[in-house]
């Protein structure tokens, strides 16, 4: 490893108590008869209440290694734990985000938000979306159907509706990935608020170096074919973060060269 | 629309329907009767109720086939299409019975339920059955994964999952399958009417042809069969432009 004192790396482990752990994990895709490493040796833990993000470039298996942690797909090797607990399947106490075509198109705001709250009680329900509702404000769209939400507001609602089930984990997939340049900051300071205010245990994917460091506790950066942990990086600075300080550059240009680009444009 | 645009279709229409009047008096022996008496020919059947009556018949042999079609075609095409494996082995199947006509049921029909309601109702439901079922497996197949990742997220078995995602991600796409097969319903009743039962539009046809060449009751029949199929759809198509389901034909991905 080249001397890089700006950075540091982090081991695998941390002080928190751990909420997940990924012991060697592989993916190996085979299609046509050729077969393919998408993962590699994945070792992993994040801390309860911890918020990381996964980076790299696209095609570095970080969607792949969300959606096998989620449940979504079994890796071909090693295990996924979650509370000691091995993962199987997807579950509802942890709640995955997808891009904002995850909003039910045929429910509106409140049946979209209240999906997973079948087991409650009438009063109970009405009551939970409510709240949520008025955490992603948008209140007075509660009978509006996501066709005629904007796209920022449709991400909004799936987030509220990953919230109202009460997960201890939320997965988010390039979540903000679809949206302007201005929404998308608007969005990462409400999930930031909402993380501070729930504690929720979060992995969030992205391939944009800023977002990752704007939001994350520590910063997973993959690299591709296979897709490997390359390094993680603490990101040592306190909410709410100010994006020119020294030290947030410093530690943006570190994960820059690190992926192995300069940042002159 | 400008009143000028909405009226040339009308205006086409009586055209066509002049020309057909002046066809017919420069040929005076056709049996064929032109618009004048296919007019008079309706105000007859109407006069003796027999349109009403007649309508409400064909109307409640389509309800019915329709219906239970419908009632069985949907679970059966949400099960069938969600089970990979029990497309593959009907999949032969259907692809076999699909080019057969409803029409070609007749006989068995005839020999299973008899002359009569049941025997036209079957034929319908035949008619429809086929052509809803595969619509809804084909429609399962594109719903997108991320709801069904997300429905499984949230904790719902198979049952659920084809009650609360399934189900209401075809709805606009079950809708146009559903108007078709109104359609292809519409069609068969003439057909079984003509043969099976001896009460309506169907019915009107043969025996208005049988009892006297009245062909100027046949083509009023005619008249009215195209009118009530064109409400229908007219019915079904209105029904799409719901506001819940707006955005099967808004969003497109």
């Amino acid at each position: 490893m080249p001397s890089n004192t700006i950075i540091e790396t982090e081991p695998a482990t941390v002080s928190l108590l751990t909420k997940l752990r990924t012991e060697n994990v592989s993916m190996i895709f085979s299609r046509d008869g050729k077969s393919m490493s998408v993962l590699e040796n994945i070792n992993l833990e994040v801390g309860d209440g911890e918020f990381v993000c996964l980076l790299g470039p696209s095609g570095c298996g970080k969607s792949t290694l969300l959606s096998a942690i989620a449940g979504f797909l079994k890796p071909t090797g090693g295990e996924i734990r979650i509370d000691g607990e091995a993962v199987r399947d997807p579950d509802p106490r942890r709640i995955f985000v997808f891009q904002e075509r995850g909003v039910f198109p045929w429910l509106t705001v409140e049946g979209n938000i209240g999906f997973g709250l079948g087991r409650l009680s009438r009063a109970e329900r009405a009551q939970r979306i409510n709240h949520y509702i008025r955490m992603v404000g948008l209140e007075g769209f509660e009978k509006s159907y996501p066709h005629e939400l904007s796209g920022g507001m449709k991400q909004r609602v799936e987030v509220a509706r990953a919230l109202a089930v009460n997960p201890d984990v939320l997965f988010l997939d390039e979540p903000f990935g679809a949206l302007d340049s201005i929404t998308r900051m608007v969005m990462r300071s409400e999930l930031l608020r909402i993380w501070q205010a729930e504690r929720k245990t979060i992995l969030f994917v992205t391939h944009d170096i800023d977002e990752a460091v704007q939001l994350a506790d520590r910063v997973v950066v993959m690299s591709a074919r296979p897709g490997r942990i390359q390094q993680i990086v603490k990101i040592d600075i306190a909410h709410p973060r100010d994006i020119s300080s020294p030290r947030y550059l410093e530690l943006r240009d570190g994960i820059l060269s690190q992926i192995g680009l300069a940042h002159n444009v | 629309m400008k009143l000028r645009v909405r009226l040339r279709p009308i205006l086409f229409i009586l055209v066509l329907l002049a020309a057909w009047q002046v066809a017919v008096l420069l040929h005076p022996r056709q049996l064929l009767p032109g618009p004048w008496k296919t007019g008079h020919g309706i105000a007859e059947l109407v006069e003796h109720g027999l349109i009403v009556k007649y309508t409400v018949a064909s109307l409640f042999r389509v309800t019915w086939g329709f219906f239970l079609a419908v009632i069985i075609a949907i679970p059966l095409g949400l099960a069938i299409g969600w089970y990979r494996r029990a497309e593959m082995a009907l999949n032969p199947i259907l692809q076999l019975i699909r080019p057969i006509s409803p029409l070609a049921w007749i006989p068995i029909a005839i020999l299973w339920f008899g002359v009569g309601d049941s025997a036209a109702v079957f034929l319908i439901f035949v008619g429809c059955f086929l052509p809803l079922l595969l619509a809804v497996i084909n429609a399962v197949q594109g719903v997108p994964a991320v709801y069904i990742n997300a429905g499984r997220n949230f904790g719902l078995g198979p049952i659920a999952l084809m009650r609360r995602i399934l189900y209401p991600a075809i709805v606009p796409r079950l809708m146009t399958g559903l108007r078709i097969t109104l359609g292809v319903a519409w069609l068969v009743v003439v057909a079984a009417e003509m043969i099976a039962v001896s009460s309506g539009l169907g019915f009107l046809i043969v025996d208005a042809r049988n009892a006297g060449n009245r062909y100027d009751l046949v083509l009023a029949g005619m008249v009215v069969i195209g009118f009530v199929g064109l409400l229908l759809d007219t019915g079904v198509r209105s029904l799409e432009q719901a506001r819940a389901l707006r955005w099967g034909y808004v969003e497109k991905d």
